[in-house]
């Protein structure tokens, strides 16, 4: 491989913002046809370097060299125009339109009307959009609305969108952090194809599996500077922690001190009022347990626990806590009886971006800091705020910073904040480290295992195999809405949930 | 991450301009203005400004609740009307020949006050629960709801001009208390007493953070056990008190009231909502810029009357200085390269 040319050398980057080096020095090279995974935790400046690339930002002093020859993009439009992609980490297409106009959207093939007027030219952009699309193995109609389309098929849109583009170089940044097994194989098999082609591929993505898997060449970087580049062949995982992290990460998840006792959550035969999602889902969970939740994308996990918790409807079926019988029409009525639930979609239902740190910790507790029947204590939200940035070491210019400047992992630990303060006894956790990085997922798994020691109940809905095995004390698999298995921790291995996922199909 | 840092270290000149642009126009305006027409200054003239906005303020602080939870409310201005009609009928002098209800006695001021915040408030409540519970959008709810009332308030006073109100109404308006150093307007010391009492809701309540929240991101909300509809029906209902407060107050200081009273004050008051840094997106203003957005408002209007433009014109000039002081003041939210 040494031997491909390098197509893109990006040399001595340097961007600042005021306060903060975001890149110092860095260099970054990707030879023609291959796979480069560029790692790093949250907020080593992948995503940064990626912008000055793209022309979303403006660096403040470096070369990019794209085949040899000096190029400086103003904005992502010439970018593209110079052959390089980006898939973003969340996509952002028109969900109402069709494919067809997602595919060609500001780029229209024209005709003339009359011979004067110029308008889209429907039919030739149908038939370009099935060439398309027979590119990256979707078998769908062009004029169906994107909006039926699954995360994975609309990510091969995006792909599509890129290959038409003719890019050289398309980056990625972390494209099946929301895909299944069977679909993270497709997408590496369209990876292959467009290796072969030529085409390089920057993949930004925290599964090391993955990377080994696919990648041929990484880079890693850490608080902003390059700290080196391997070919992944002579890389482990080890290896590739120990650089991004800077230090020896011995194990990926923290000792397990937790030990299940009795039985506090009973789910009896609950049913959703959708004939299409779960159905007759009867198990329970322990104090002091993690009940881990696996199964595939549309194995209705999150509406299962959103039935629950009172965001969707059932038709029949108990919930006990305790042995008492729960009557949960509403997320009020769970957090009144002590249920907490931190969601799959930190941005769609998890985080309010435009409030301050302090705000969101406390909203779900404010009940608590009512003097004088409706004056709050301002003085001690801001306590609460600041304790719990403290306890989980929330890594935040103040209380009243606004959450959406935070990374992943810290909003993440906000949210558990908020929950913490309702002092719930069964915690539910969907894909917690999603997004999230490395060390920042230790953390999460420590804070976890720490509730249960405590004698919480966690429930924790997780797509990643090695998250369910490392932290979980029960596995309960499903799949197609249905309960298939539940699997003690002795007994629990990858073969083993997968089969339960793929039960039903 | 990077957001951070520039909060924090907003170092140079352009960047305190823009994040208090609301400020640095409206002391322009003063300059200006007060160097070409020094009478600006006079006390009588600030005073009068001050008064013109107080019912504004209150009629922008109601219709702001909205705006924050990502509604609007363009039933506010014929709701002020209804205040106004209902003042004005229920407390005309006792010996006026033009009665509206010659049968009635002399009616306690306070006890019509209650009463026609009590009508308004119940006109909010119907949009909340049309809001809520039908979940028509907020802006085609008041919309509805501004047709119907100013409808209800034509068909209430048969169209007809209301006049002769009795001295101890308009004194609401035109009277003034001896406060240590001077005497203020009654119609200021309310308007600030409401924004008070407004900053305290937002600020200090569960139902403000609640507002803010939902504002913020309602599914969130909803998660964090936040009750969305009932919330969103208090908004309403506040803001409808605010409004009836406001047109009772109108009609004093007019000395009169008819069904028109209160036409288009909604897009006055949304408009300087939003001159004051309440954001349309949702979960973001303060009673501070409502207030210095209201201000600014009557500022100009007064300022170009000043100057002799016409009122022709002076449409066209507000119009624009809406356009462009948002634009200005946007900046301070868009993503800085």
């Amino acid at each position: 491989m040494q031997h491909l040319d390098v197509i893109l050398a990006m040399n001595h980057i340097s961007k600042s913002f005021p306060g903060v080096r975001a890149l110092d020095d860095v260099s970054f090279h990707v030879r023609r046809g291959t796979v480069h995974a560029l790692m790093g935790e949250n907020g080593a400046g992948k995503s940064t370097l990626m912008k000055c690339l793209f022309g979303i930002y403006s660096m403040d002093s470096g070369e990019i060299l794209l085949e040899g020859k000096p190029v400086r993009f103003k904005d992502p439009k010439d970018a593209l125009d110079a052959g390089i992609s980006m898939i973003h980490q969340e996509l952002q297409p028109i969900p109402y339109r069709s494919i067809a106009e997602n595919l060609w959207v500001g780029r229209y093939p024209m005709k003339k009307f009359l011979g004067l007027i110029s308008v889209v030219d429907h039919k030739k952009m149908r038939d370009l959009s099935i060439d398309l699309l027979k590119k990256v193995h979707l078998k769908v109609n062009p004029n169906t609305a994107l909006k039926e389309l699954s995360v994975s098929q609309t990510q091969s849109i995006e792909i599509a969108k890129a290959i038409s583009n003719e890019a050289k170089i398309i980056i990625m940044d972390e494209p099946t952090s929301s895909l299944t097994l069977q679909e993270v194989d497709q997408l590496f098999e369209i990876i292959n194809q467009l290796r072969n082609l030529g085409v390089s591929i920057i993949y930004i993505s925290h599964k090391m599996e993955e990377i080994l898997r696919i990648s041929d060449e990484v880079t890693i970087m850490r608080d902003g500077k390059y700290i080196g580049t391997w070919l992944s062949k002579e890389l482990t995982m080890e290896k590739i922690i120990k650089n991004m992290v800077g230090r020896e990460l011995v194990n990926l998840y923290p000792p397990k001190t937790n030990e299940p006792k009795d039985i506090t959550l009973e789910v009896k035969n609950l049913t959703s009022t959708n004939p299409r999602s779960f159905k007759n889902i009867t198990f329970n969970a322990r104090k002091g347990e993690i009940l881990g939740v696996g199964g595939l994308v549309g194995a209705q996990r999150t509406e299962l626990i959103e039935g629950i918790f009172g965001l969707r409807g059932v038709t029949s079926g108990d919930i006990l806590l305790n042995g008492h019988k729960l009557h949960i029409k509403h997320p009020r009525d769970a957090i009144k009886n002590g249920i907490a639930l931190v969601t799959e979609d930190r941005r769609g239902n998890g985080i309010f971006g435009v409030l301050s740190v302090r705000e969101n910790v406390a909203v779900a507790s404010l009940d608590d800091f009512v003097d004088f029947h409706f004056k709050l204590n301002n003085r001690k939200l801001n306590q609460l705020a600041e304790a719990n940035i403290k306890k989980l070491s929330i890594k935040t210019p103040s209380t009243k910073t606004k959450i959406s400047s935070l990374s992943g992992g810290n909003q993440q630990k906000v949210i558990i904040s908020r929950w913490l303060a309702v002092e719930p006894d069964i915690f539910i956790l969907d894909e917690p480290t999603r997004g999230i990085d490395v060390g920042a997922k230790y953390e999460i798994y420590s804070i976890m295992i720490d509730l249960a020691r405590q004698g919480k109940t966690i429930i924790m809905i997780s797509s990643e195999m090695p998250e369910l095995l490392g932290i979980s004390d029960r596995i309960m698999v499903m799949c197609e809405g249905r309960l298939s298995g539940i699997l003690d921790r002795a007994e629990a291995n990858q073969e083993k949930i997968m089969e339960l996922a793929t039960q039903y199909m | 991450m990077n957001n951070i840092l520039k909060k924090f270290t907003r170092g140079n000149i352009k960047d305190t301009l823009v994040d208090n642009a609301m400020y640095v126009i409206l002391l322009g305006i003063l300059i200006i203005v007060s160097f070409l027409r020094p009478i600006f200054l006079s006390t009588n003239n600030l005073t009068n400004i001050m008064m013109n906005a107080s019912i504004r303020i209150i009629i922008a602080l109601g219709v702001s609740g909205a705006l924050i939870t990502r509604g609007t409310d363009l039933s506010a201005g014929r709701i002020v009307g209804v205040g106004a009609v209902i003042g004005g009928t229920l407390l005309q002098r006792p010996d006026y020949a033009a009665k509206f209800f010659p049968a009635l006695g002399d009616m306690p001021v306070v006890g019509v006050l209650l009463l026609a915040v009590t009508v308004t408030a119940l006109l909010g409540l119907i949009n909340g629960l049309v809001i809520s519970f039908l979940h028509v959008p907020p802006f085609i709810a008041t919309l509805g709801m501004q047709s119907i009332v100013y409808g209800l308030s034509l068909i209430y006073t048969k169209s007809q001009p209301i006049g002769g109100l009795k001295p101890s109404y308009t004194y609401l308006a035109s009277g003034r208390l001896n406060l240590v150093v001077a005497q203020v307007p009654i119609l200021i010391l309310i308007a600030l007493v409401m924004i008070a009492i407004m900053w305290f809701l937002l600020n200090q309540t569960k139902f403000g953070k609640y507002i803010y929240a939902i504002g913020g991101n309602e599914a969130a909300a909803e998660v964090a056990g936040v009750n969305i509809v009932w919330t969103k029906i208090r908004v309403y209902v506040m803001a409808g008190i605010f409004y009836g407060l406001a047109g009772f107050l109108l009609a004093a200081k007019s000395g009169g009231a008819t069904a028109n009273y209160g036409i288009g004050y909604e897009l006055e008051a949304i408009a300087a909502c939003t001159i004051g840094g309440v954001s349309t997106a949702g979960g973001v203003g303060t009673v501070q810029g409502i207030v210095s957005g209201v201000l600014i408002f009557e500022m100009l209007k007064t300022s170009l009357q000043f100057l002799g433009v016409t009122p022709d014109l002076q449409y066209v000039a507000i119009g624009s200085v809406i356009v462009m002081a948002v634009a200005i003041d946007i900046r301070k939210y868009l993503a800085k390269k």
